[in-house]
């Protein structure tokens, strides 16, 4: 419980310092670290398996493309602007929090957590779920990301 | 190691403390004996030992005067760049600048966890042992980019730019590879990819089948490419980019990132042994059976050589070859090395779809035809040594 704590504490701080940073880079950095947090904690939650695919996917591939772009376009002609949309992003944003709530409250109502099964968390088992259940949403994700490839190739390909 | 720790409380050690604690105590003191007993004697000896294998290759001597043959050239590093001025330049981002270092050591030294030295010799056995490797190594990426922008130089950008452009790249071939095993291994604990193998070459996956020994040589050059290494070390071109992402850094901070190039050089070492190379398998030989500390010793020499053979090869790589250019870089990752590592997984599947328990004359026939290779590629070597020899006035161990 008391790691629990800590590593709540430190994933809420470093999102915190995600919107509050004036340097875009430092934005970037302190998601690095929140996502790292993250993945701790699945480890904590007997999921290491999906815990070290956070680190390698999130951490490791996706920030580093983001602060790869950040760093490319000079931070400096990204000064923070007054964003109009503030209110109407805290309204969003409200309005998203409202609609977890109930999802919220059932979890953080103290109750027993069921213990985890053998082998829970492993390779073998998320594995076998990924390609035996939800083996469709898989493809699907998977064609999705293939579009994605494809638009970016077709984006970036001079007019001729 | 969590046995071990398991065992101390149950015969009544630290009575009365909370078992986190010991277990975090435990993981500590574990940390600092193999870093400073195993990692830091091991990174400075290979810094001395590439300056004078390169030195001996290209006709020079090398670091001889700190110690017999300049072995203590390391220490004396260390402590020069311990008792340098720590500078950081006034227009630089202060927190990243000195936080850079340490996240591309943290990254590369948490790779020694799952590092198997011998059967008992381990950290922790992971049950996702090589994800975690390949985890833990790219976080180094996310330091070498806070490198080069919080210098606020353009040397060091273009540097960490560069460097990040290869790892992410170069990443993909080779976890492609290791993939490959896995597949063959079943397993990705990396005490369960060596038990699957043997201590007889054949038995080794490198012979498994032609795709993982292609596998093997696209790790290697990938590994290498994502360790910063010459032909692949564009990021901190000398030539073009003063240091690259090192540029500003001075003294000790210096001295991090070289330290987790050198440790790294034996880290990509390991990996291709546990992987491929049959990690630290010895014969059975009766009159060890009851002598478990000879027999750990000798199943950690043989990881060591195999492992360590490996970074010399590196040396060697880096006296001979010529750095490539940013476009071949690209074009090497992406146009040869992905499809080829592609091929090798693919093959191997089918491989196992119709030989599952693998295939013993093939392995055998691969383990000849290495041989061979290599047979022929020492007489070339020795050849070249020879006719060298009229222009080299040097005495072997000078």
């Amino acid at each position: 419980m008391t790691l629990f704590i800590i590593l709540a504490v430190l994933t809420v701080v470093s999102s915190l310092l995600v919107i509050f940073q004036r340097n875009v880079v430092h934005s970037a950095v302190a998601l690095v670290a929140a996502l790292f947090f993250i993945a701790v904690l699945f480890l904590t939650l007997d999921a290491p398996m999906i815990g070290i695919l956070q680190v390698l996917v999130y951490a490791g591939a996706i920030m580093v493309l983001f602060l790869f772009v950040i760093m490319l376009l000079n931070p400096a002609a990204l000064e923070p602007r007054q964003i109009p949309w503030w209110t109407l992003g805290s309204a969003a944003a409200l309005l998203l929090v409202f609609l977890l709530m109930p999802a919220l409250l059932n979890t953080v109502a103290p109750r027993q957590a069921a213990p985890a099964g053998p082998g829970f968390g492993s390779p073998e088992l998320l594995g076998q779920t990924l390609f035996g259940s939800f083996v469709l949403p898989f493809e699907i994700a998977s064609v999705l990301l293939l579009v994605a490839i494809i638009g970016a190739v077709v984006l970036a390909k001079k007019e001729s | 190691m969590r046995q071990f720790v398991d065992q101390l409380i149950q015969n009544g050690y630290f009575a009365g403390a909370p078992k986190e604690l010991v277990y975090a105590g435990a993981m500590i003191v574990a940390a600092l004996v193999v870093l400073s007993v195993f990692v830091a004697p091991l990174a400075g000896v290979t810094s001395w030992l590439e300056r004078r294998v390169w030195a001996r290759m290209q006709s020079r001597v090398g670091p001889n005067r700190v110690g017999p043959q300049g072995i203590l050239q390391w220490l004396a590093d260390g402590i020069k760049n311990l008792l340098k001025e720590d500078i950081i330049p006034a227009s630089a981002d202060k927190f990243l600048f000195s936080l850079a270092p340490y996240v591309v050591f943290v990254g590369f030294l948490s790779a020694f966890v799952v590092i198997p030295f011998g059967r008992e010799l381990i950290v922790a056995d992971l049950n996702i042992g090589i994800l975690y490797l390949l985890a833990v190594t790219s976080v180094v990426v996310v330091g070498i980019l806070m490198a080069g922008w919080s210098s606020n130089n353009k040397w060091s950008l273009l540097g960490g730019m560069r460097s990040a452009a290869q790892i992410v790249s170069y990443e993909i071939p080779a976890g492609l590879a290791v993939l490959t095993i896995v597949f063959v291994a079943g397993t990705l604990s990396t005490q369960g990819i060596i038990k699957g193998q043997g201590w007889a070459p054949w038995d080794w996956f490198l012979f498994y089948n032609p795709f993982t020994f292609v596998a093997f040589f696209l790790y290697f050059t990938a590994a290498l490419a994502e360790g910063n290494r010459t032909p692949f070390d564009i990021p901190e071109a000398e030539s073009e980019l003063v240091a690259g992402y090192v540029t500003e850094y001075s003294g000790m901070r210096f001295l991090f990132f070289f330290f987790a190039e050198w440790g790294n050089l034996y880290v990509i070492g390991a990996v291709a042994t546990i992987l491929f190379l049959g990690g630290w398998h010895i014969p059975a030989i009766p009159a060890l059976a009851d002598q478990p500390i000879l027999k750990g010793g000798l199943q950690f020499a043989v990881f060591f050589v195999k492992a360590y053979f490996w970074v010399f090869v590196a040396m060697w790589v880096r006296a001979t070859l010529p750095r490539v250019r940013v476009d071949q870089l690209m074009s090497l990752c992406w146009k040869y090395m992905v499809p080829l590592s592609f091929v090798c997984v693919v093959g191997t599947a089918a491989w196992m779809l119709i030989w599952p328990q693998g295939n013993r004359p093939v392995s055998m026939a691969m383990f000849l035809l290495g041989v061979v290779i290599l047979a022929m590629f020492s007489k070339r070597v020795g050849y070249q040594i020879r006719h060298a020899r009229p222009v080299l006035y040097l005495r072997p161990y000078i």
